[in-house]
């Protein structure tokens, strides 16, 4: 069932690949196709997907590398099964808002889905061998459509600035995990098999102490975890919409993802010592990133650092090391996926209409475009944080997991996010859907204004969908992922060899 | 003696002398079909290398010639490279005086890499890389009316000749010391023999010329320059078949014949390793030859495969292993562009690679394979060797500090690799100029060396069960017919 899904995408990529590329209809069908079917599957997983099991489900298992140990391991969880169906629902959006590419489409659809196909695989492989080797398969394809298709005038250094930012990180994260296998001694990189040896054979806390800030900060980098962020936001920028939509949203929640499987339940000494780094260095994403994303003038910079301040709230989560604040983490993982999704895609649709990103030449735009408007308008509220957004209940959810431990904390966090995020999110909307319509902008025509254009609404209203129902529902996701955390966050503090008051074990001590 | 072990040895040898008489009768409009011939040859011997995938093992010539699964391995590597090599050099053939000779050298060369393979003797394995770099001299300057390429050959003439002026005295030095210059002898003897004098600097200097051959640091700086000169096809010969060959003799002396001593001088080893990357690699970063970069890329690599046999463990010299077999198809798939692109052009500018991806879908892409392999990113080939070699050098972590470092260095190493990489690629996808978009039309045997080529990088990222298999097998076969009360495991410490 999971092998399917994973496969899907790669093979949409390769009918792409041997049609020639003058069928543009074709080949955009194909892309389309494949992503509707991709969407289909992932939501029959997650509605067959089991609540109340910590475990693996629908668990494929086969050596691959008998020789070096590597298994072909699928396997959906609370961890991953939301960001498997945020997945799909990004690719399927990206590959349909690009209706204007026209330029070498065929290679721009087949990069497409293997970003897609890779991002998929690194979320659904329990082997780490096979989480690294998707992620990185899909960082390829990422920085040529950069290239290729982005946009500005600074596209080629943005594009060498995250190649070499991401390749560092994840060349980091690497050498974390290969150290791992080498000092465990398992002889095998499966996160199972690892978990079960390690809980027999704990690593020795001067490994740990030397392996998880490799974890962290290798996988922290790919996240943009401050000081490590400068590639993102003119990154982003640069990139063409769908790049950015599933970059930003989907395949930065890899070091995250990775983070939760990895660091956290395997090296608990590790964790006590260097999540205290962490709380700090989270509150350079908020607020710093925050007061930067506040001095935008450029809507493409603004929401790169918003994003990277919503990576904060996600360090934070981690760092809180407690079931609830972790749940929020998974939460807003899958929030600010289908979020970064629709704002890159709103911002895709202004810069290709107004034909600028910068704020000042726009203004009024609601009147002319009022579908466009109202999604752009939704989109900013839930950036910062308004309740019937699914990013609310996991940024409270991480304030709550971390108020124990680190109230003040919690209190600047709220502060960066609620008022920081409040007041650019407010001042894009003022100044590009409100006030008068400038002149040069009267031409801008909404998404779909015509009758045989109203498909071209999809895209927008699927994402908005997605994030508006997990924001009424969020019980549909948490269900899913609590028993998982609670495993985690369990293993995650048990072997505390110190026995520091931690909040975490109180909660997990309290479950047994 | 057993002459069927050296079947694959004489038939190559035989191609070679093949190819030479038929070009006496072939009318000269007709060349192409004697490099069509050949490659037929080499693919053929290829086919029977690996059917007869279980040779009986044994020795030749009073012990001086082995054929084990470790040689049978190599041997599977420099047939492939001649093959393609061939296939690549067809195109150019109309504008190549002697074709015909460039074609037997080739296949001289590969003889020499043959015999290389199962050298299990010092003087056999001067010889054996006698014959191929000897040969080389010849293939790089091969151009005869390009000053760079005779340059390019006298460089290499001058300083092929130094390192071969170390392997001589290496050997003698060696000889005089243990009294023999076999390596099983050597190996049953290393207790005593690892605290002369004499032999460890005999050692030395074999290594140091070695470490010519393979283009490590200190004994580097030859490459660059006859990458760049000799022709495209020489280049790519150089960089797969001739490189895999010093590695071959490096892993079987410093496994075969002194395993006790390496383990000791693995650090060394590691150290010289650490230095070659960022050698290689920061001296790539302001190339605009593209055949330039691949001599600096080209040092970087031996740089990693130094750490791989510098860990001295069962799991870094497979992991050498698997990293050269994914090498091979790596390079070639690289220089199968580089050729393609030079016949056109005239030039191994990055700038004469501009909108490569419009004027031809093939070669860009076989391109792309090479540099994003060479970069060490999935699903390729390139990856998963360097997976396996960090993976090696990381399980010695906990002995010693300089593991980590290490490993810190090879880190940096491919975080600089992509920059010059993607600088080829961006030429590639999203030239700043772009003057010249007209089609390149590249013939059916550049086709079919690309498809092998490119074929390979790929199905070894994905698939590369077997290739591990068999790298395994070829170390642990290295070290197992020593006599009894020799040291039978200085892997895993």
């Amino acid at each position: 069932m999971l092998t399917n899904l994973l496969l899907i995408p790669f093979l949409g990529a390769l009918l792409i690949l041997i049609i020639p590329g003058n069928f543009r209809v074709i080949l955009r069908g194909i892309a389309i196709l494949t992503s509707s079917i991709q969407v289909l599957k992932a939501i029959s997983i997650f509605a067959a997907f089991q609540t109340g099991i910590a475990g693996l489900q629908f668990e494929e298992n086969a050596p691959w590398i008998p020789a070096a140990g590597f298994n072909y391991h699928l396997g959906v969880d609370g961890l991953n099964i939301g960001l498997v169906l945020m997945t799909s629902l990004v690719s399927l959006a990206a590959v349909l808002v690009s209706s204007d590419v026209e330029r070498q489409s065929k290679l721009f659809y087949l990069l497409l889905l293997l970003i897609s196909g890779g991002a998929t695989g690194a979320f659904l492989s329990q082997d780490l061998y096979f989480l690294y080797f998707f992620n990185e398969l899909a960082l390829v394809p990422t920085f040529i459509m950069m290239g290729v298709w982005g946009r500005g005038e600074h596209k080629a250094y943005a594009t060498y600035q995250m190649a070499i930012y991401l390749t560092l990180g994840a060349i980091v994260a690497l050498i974390g995990l290969v150290t791992l296998h080498g000092v465990s001694g398992a002889n095998s990189l499966d996160a199972a098999t690892l978990k079960l040896w390690l809980a027999g054979k704990p690593l020795s806390s001067s490994a740990q102490e030397v392996v998880f800030p490799l974890l962290l900060f290798g996988f922290g980098t790919l996240v943009g975890l401050w000081p490590f962020h400068s590639w993102a936001a003119p990154g982003y920028a640069a990139a063409p919409t769908a790049t950015a939509m599933l970059h930003a949203g989907v395949l930065k929640k890899v070091g995250l993802y990775a983070l939760i499987r990895v660091a956290l339940p395997l090296m608990p000494h590790g964790a006590a010592v260097w999540l205290p780094i962490l709380s700090t260095l989270c509150l350079g994403n908020i607020l710093y990133c925050g007061w930067v994303a506040m001095r935008q003038r450029d809507l493409a910079l603004l929401l790169g650092n918003s994003s990277l301040a919503h990576m904060g709230f996600c360090f934070l989560g981690l760092a809180s090391l407690s079931v609830v604040g972790i749940t929020g983490v998974v939460v807003i993982m899958v929030a600010h996926g289908l979020l970064a999704g629709l704002s890159y895609a709103v911002l895709g649709y202004l810069s290709k209409t107004v034909g600028t990103t910068n704020m000042d030449k726009m203004g009024g735009i609601l009147k002319n475009a009022p579908f466009i408007g109202t999604i752009g308008i939704m989109a900013f509220m839930a950036g910062c944080g308004l309740p019937g957004f699914a990013n609310f209940p996991g940024e409270i959810g991480v304030m709550f997991g971390a108020w124990k431990t680190m109230p003040w904390l919690v209190v600047i966090a709220a502060w960066g996010g609620l008022i920081i995020g409040g007041v650019y999110m407010l001042r894009a909307i003022r100044d590009i859907f409100h006030g008068p319509l400038q002149a040069q902008n009267a031409g801008v025509r909404d998404a779909g204004g015509s009758l045989e254009g109203y498909w071209r609404r999809v895209p927008y209203l699927l994402l908005v969908s997605a994030l508006i129902f997990f924001g009424v529902s969020p019980d549909t996701l948490v269900q899913r992922i609590h028993p998982t955390v609670e495993d985690i966050v369990k293993a995650a503090t048990l072997h505390e060899p110190t026995g520091e008051a931690k909040p975490a074990p109180a909660i997990a001590e309290a479950k047994h | 003696m057993n002459y069927s072990l050296l079947t694959i040895e004489i038939l190559a040898a035989l191609l070679g002398l093949a190819v030479l008489m038929v070009d006496l009768w072939i009318p000269a409009g007709s060349r192409k079909l004697l490099g069509i011939g050949a490659a037929t040859g080499m693919g053929i011997l290829l086919t029977y290398a690996i059917g007869s995938a279980a040779p009986g093992d044994g020795t030749a010539f009073g012990g001086m010639f082995v054929v084990d699964a470790f040689s049978s391995y190599f041997k599977g590597i420099f047939l492939l490279a001649a093959f393609i090599i061939l296939l690549l050099s067809v195109s150019g053939s109309e504008q190549v005086q002697g074709y015909g000779e460039y074609c037997a050298l080739v296949i001289f060369a590969l003889t020499g890499m043959l015999f290389a393979a199962s050298a299990n003797d010092f003087l056999l394995m001067f010889v054996s890389l006698e014959l191929i770099t000897v040969t080389f001299y010849i293939l790089v300057s091969f151009q005869r009316n390009r000053l760079a390429s005779l340059e390019a050959g006298v460089k290499y003439l001058i300083l092929g000749a130094l390192a071969s002026g170390f392997m001589v005295f290496g050997t003698a030095l060696i000889f005089g010391a243990a009294n023999t210059t076999n390596f099983y002898e050597i190996a049953a003897r290393q207790g005593e023999l690892g605290k002369s004098t004499v032999f460890l600097t005999g050692l030395l200097l074999t290594i140091v010329g070695l470490g010519f051959k393979i283009a490590a640091f200190p004994f580097q700086m030859w490459a660059p320059d006859v990458y760049q000169g000799a022709p495209a096809t020489t280049t790519a010969f150089l960089a797969s078949g001739s490189k895999a060959a010093g590695f071959a003799l490096l892993v079987r002396v410093a496994f075969g014949a002194v395993p006790e001593i390496t383990a000791h001088w693995g650090k060394l080893l590691i150290g010289f390793g650490m230095v070659t990357i960022l050698y290689g690699s920061l001296c790539a970063i302001p190339q605009r030859s593209v055949k330039r970069l691949m001599g600096y890329s080209s040092i970087a690599n031996a740089g990693y495969l130094l750490l791989g046999i510098g860990v001295a463990s069962l799991t870094g010299s497979s992991a050498v292993l698997v990293y050269l077999g994914g090498y091979v198809f790596t390079v070639l798939a690289a220089f199968a562009a580089i050729q393609g692109v030079s016949e056109v052009t005239h030039s191994d500018d990055i700038s004469s690679f501009a909108g490569l991806a419009r004027r031809s879908p093939w070669l860009a892409t076989s391109l792309t394979v090479g540099m994003v392999s060479l970069a060490g990113i999935p699903p390729l080939a390139g990856f998963f060797g360097k997976f396996l070699l960090l993976k090696a050098v990381a399980a010695q972590v906990g002995t010693s500090s300089i593991f980590l470092m290490a490993l810190g260095t090879a880190g940096l190493g491919v975080v600089i690799s992509i920059y010059y990489y993607f600088g080829v690629l961006r030429s590639v996808y999203w030239p700043r100029v772009e003057n010249d978009l007209s089609p390149i039309v590249i013939s059916g045997t550049t086709k079919l060396a690309i498809i092998v080529a490119v074929g390979g990088v790929l199905t070894l990222g994905v698939l590369p069960d077997s290739l591990v298999k068999g790298a395994k097998q070829g170390v642990a076969g290295l070290m197992a017919p020593l006599p009894a009360g020799a040291p039978v495991q200085t892997t895993s410490k």
